[in-house]
């Protein structure tokens, strides 16, 4: 095979707002094959989580390559941030950072391809046309394949600034390609990381400590020693004391107990025979170098439970707390308000729960390491890895597979680490795995939030002044620059916090997943307090924000969010006396840069509320797959559903109480809406994503539907439990 | 050593025979198509049939299948065409894919059973099987569409 390859500096990406714009990404090396026989092999530079990435990444370089989309072939890129930018899965940033560069990339190469057949045709650049991976000069008749010019092509030096289409002449993009993986999928090939196998590898797992708030003290492996197929047992520090984290180095549980053998059953058998004593941790801080600087955290020793922290919750949320935004004079409006409208919301820890529980392969020797697995972020797991294992990043590979979900969690590094230095331990290959009861107990939660909103109308019933006072358990989810600040004259957010030892990360839309169903189900009782239908409200405040906006720094675009209510409330037929029948819930929200609304149709099935339809619509610019983003917003809400309705791990001195799918609820197919109607807006706006976006505001609407089905506003999560309590009464 | 009978191929395994069928699969032969996700009975990406029936893998000792005909994704058709392949693919309904292989294969046993079924029937025969992306609408469809490739195909 002659292969064309190139290396080229294109248009670093935009600034990655969230979580952070950890390193300045210089250049992009986009990396396209080209075979004689005209095929063109594109190689995907972001780990594939079922966001689709695999497909959208290769039609954004196929349509400025001007490529016949039948020739493609889509390979999965190693890590290598020097060549292929800073691979990073998370924050709904794929297509938004990628965008520039992988069009930079195929129209690079397009007139490459140009200016070779120009050259052997001795014509003008000019003059050559492409068609769907064919060279043509019209004046003599020529023409070629891409495959027939890409060996020249390859030695011609990489042009810069070159045009890209119009996106009036867009032949591939906006025009829905199914998913390169899926015949892979439904015919059981190895795609994800537990699928990997090497020869000569041992599987391994890790006995973490039954709390948090434990550490190992001492343990007997005699017994698990003498278990067919165990090869050893041993305990190891994962981090050496003043370790500085990185970001997303969230540490889970330092000292590991590990179990070694030879294949998955023979482990888990092995690990029951385990005698082993914990003891309480102390106090310590962490020193955690992340986006925002470096800073320390206390971790409290203890053993923390479910009902200690609402009270905790309820005892600080009378405090005085951090102001994070102030406009005009709160204080006086709440004062002098003739109506006062204050209301309460709670949020549980969530896991993550991806199929395919935490794992990773490992092979570390004295000179180098292969590491591969499912991975959101290998561009952040490397440099721990260069501390960790004590090897230049040239010598640790990073290998990514298919993740078996990620919502996150994968975004840090602790499995990766620890499957590192457990292979470095027993000098072999290894695969750590953990069991699913391992996956949801030990932590990286979604954390445990509170709200408190308050509003304050005049006699007019006018909206005079807007609080949210917000904390959590470690961390607030305040988002003190977003709607409804810039629409209301006196306003002001604050915020608070309580450390815990429960660790705790990014879940689908931090923070913003917690936002949208307290500030949204508020804002619908605010509706209906001032007599306004709850679309209309919205928009009259989006109005306000737009024409005369209230404060600085208001992250959210007023039209554009406007703009998913109108079609929305359009399209879902708001008000139509046919929807009669249903106990309607509304709901929109912006955050990871695009705009998402929901109407819920609720019915009665079994006795019991039920969402059966759902009309959605969003505005995330320039759809590039219009399929595989409307798979994503169905699934998204499927997944609000679930978690608003379901989701909760709960602790008991220190323990999560659920460990399994016996324990921890999630939404099933019956469960599942009948119907998903899902609209964009049709605008030429650069892509935004869409992995977040259309999840948070789900729970908000879920919360309006029930008010409308039931009579009662649900205001803690998961609804469930409010829903179980009323069929009983 | 347990004589096993997986995708009409026989193999000869020597391993405890109370290892759940899942990691025999997954380990010993290899077949990884099987997948696992909670190892409890609870989500159904370990589905395979066992004599024609929809059994949990992971909760399967070995020593049942012995002798009894095993089918796993990787042999659910010859050419990867069963009208649940297809259908899946015309859909284009994973997002992860992780679950994909037990839902197609609960999803097999309700077609053999009831080659029209209706939502109430698939949601019935589907309800074991977790898909955490939330995919369940398009394998609803999927199903029916299956189930009319299925009647088309005699």
């Amino acid at each position: 095979m002659i292969s064309f390859s190139w290396l080229s500096a294109f248009t670093p990406p935009g600034k990655m707002d969230e979580p952070g714009n950890q390193e300045q990404w210089s250049e992009l090396n986009g990396y396209i094959e080209i075979t004689p026989d005209n095929v063109v092999k594109i190689i995907n530079p972001n780990p594939e989580f079922g966001q689709n990435v695999m497909t959208s990444f290769p039609m954004i370089v196929a349509e400025e390559l001007d490529a016949d989309w039948k020739n493609v072939i889509v390979e999965m890129g190693p890590h290598d941030s020097v060549k292929l930018g800073p691979q990073f899965t998370g924050g709904s940033n794929s297509v938004r950072m990628y965008w520039k560069p992988l069009r930079d990339a195929g129209a690079s190469a397009r007139q490459m391809l140009m200016t070779a057949a120009a050259q052997t045709w001795a014509v003008s650049m000019e003059e050559v046309t492409t068609k769907e991976g064919m060279l043509y000069h019209q004046k003599t008749g020529k023409s070629g394949t891409y495959g027939e010019f890409a060996s020249k092509a390859s030695g011609i030096p990489i042009p810069k600034g070159v045009k890209l289409k119009d996106s009036k002449d867009f032949k591939i993009i906006r025009n829905s390609k199914k998913n390169v993986e899926c015949l892979k999928i439904v015919s059981g090939q190895p795609l994800f990381g537990l699928d990997y196998k090497h020869e000569g590898m041992l599987i391994a797992m890790i006995e973490h400590p039954p709390a948090f708030g434990m550490k190992l003290k001492s343990f007997d492996a005699a017994d698990t020693l003498k278990m067919p197929g165990i090869k050893d047992v041993f305990s190891l520090k994962m981090y050496e004391d003043g370790f500085e984290q990185a970001g997303f180095d969230t540490r889970t549980f330092n000292d590991l107990l590990v179990v070694v053998g030879s294949n998955t059953w023979e482990v888990m058998n092995g690990r029951k025979k385990l005698k082993a004593t914990w003891e309480p941790i102390s106090e310590s801080k962490e020193t955690i170098s992340g986006f925002r600087g470096k800073n320390e955290v206390t971790i409290p020793a203890g053993l923390e439970s479910t009902s200690n922290h609402l009270e905790k919750m309820a005892e600080y949320a009378k405090k005085t707390a951090k102001e994070l935004r102030k406009d005009g004079d709160p204080e006086t409006a709440f004062k002098n308000a003739a109506q006062v409208i204050e209301r309460t919301y709670n949020a549980p820890f969530l896991a993550h729960n991806c199929l395919e529980p935490m794992n990773f392969f490992a092979h570390v020797t004295d000179e180098k390491a292969l590491l591969v697995g499912p991975l959101q972020a290998p561009g952040w797991t490397e440099p721990t890895l260069v501390k960790l294992l004590k090897l230049p990043p040239e010598k640790i590979e990073i290998q990514m597979t298919r993740m078996g979900g990620g919502f996150g969690l994968r975004a840090y590094g602790h499995y990766v680490y620890e499957a590192a230095l457990i292979s470095k331990k027993v000098k072999a290959p290894i695969k750590l795995i953990y069991t699913r009861e391992d996956d949801m107990t030990y932590g990286i939660y979604r954390p445990m939030y509170t709200a408190t909103y308050r509003a304050a109308l005049d006699a007019n019933k006018n909206l005079i002044a807007f609080h949210v006072k917000g904390g959590g358990i470690p961390e607030n989810a305040i988002h003190p620059n977003r709607f409804p600040a810039g629409a209301v004259d006196n306003y002001l957010a604050e915020g608070w916090e309580i450390p815990s030892n429960i660790t705790i990360g990014a879940f689908r839309a931090p923070r913003s997943n917690f936002n949208a169903a307290a500030e949204q189900s508020f804002l619908d009782e605010l509706a209906e307090a001032m007599g306004k239908d709850p679309i209309d409200l919205r928009l009259e405040l989006l109005k306000r924000a737009k024409e005369k906006p209230v404060g600085k720094n208001n992250e959210y675009d007023a039209d554009r969010y406007a703009g998913v209510l109108k079609l929305v409330k359009e399209k879902s037929g708001w008000g139509n006396s046919e929807n009669k029948k249903y106990s309607r819930g509304v709901a929109a929200y912006f955050c990871h840069n695009s705009y998402v609304a929901h109407v819920v149709d609720m019915v009665k099935k079994d006795g019991q509320p039920y969402v059966e339809r759902v009309v959605s619509a969003a505005d995330c610019g320039v759809v590039v797959n219009p399929d595989a983003a409307i798979n994503m917003i169905q699934g998204a809400v499927v997944d609000g559903i679930g978690n608003a309705l379901y989701g909760e791990l709960t602790h008991k001195d220190g323990a999560a109480v659920q460990n399994n799918f016996h324990q921890y609820r999630m939404i099933r197919m019956n469960e599942a809406p009948m119907k998903i109607e899902v609209h964009f807006v049709q605008n030429d706006i650069d892509p935004t994503g869409l992995g977040e976006p259309p999840f948070p505001p789900v729970f908000g609407a879920v919360a309006n539907a029930l008010y409308k089905s039931t009579g009662k506003r649900f205001y803690d999560q998961p609804f469930s439990t409010q829903l179980n309590k009323l069929s009983k009464a | 050593m347990i004589t096993l009978n997986i995708n009409k191929k026989n193999y000869d395994v020597d391993v405890n025979p109370d290892t759940p069928l899942l990691w025999v699969l997954r380990d010993t032969i290899g077949l990884i198509g099987t997948k696992y996700g909670c190892g409890a009975a609870q989500c159904g990406a370990c589905v395979v049939h066992l004599n024609g029936e929809a059994v949990r893998s992971c909760v399967t000792r070995v020593r049942r299948a012995e002798g009894q005909k095993v089918v796993t994704i990787e042999g659910l058709s010859e050419k990867n065409d069963h009208p649940l392949q297809k259908a899946w693919q015309e859909l284009d309904v994973p997002q992860c894919g992780y679950c994909q292989s037990g839902q197609i294969m609960s999803a097999a046993v309700l077609l053999n059973e009831n080659k029209n079924p209706t939502d109430q029937d698939i949601d019935d025969a589907m309800a074991g099987n977790i898909c955490r992306c939330g995919t369940y609408l398009r394998i609803r469809s999927a199903i029916k569409l299956a189930a009319d490739i299925q009647r088309k195909n005699g």
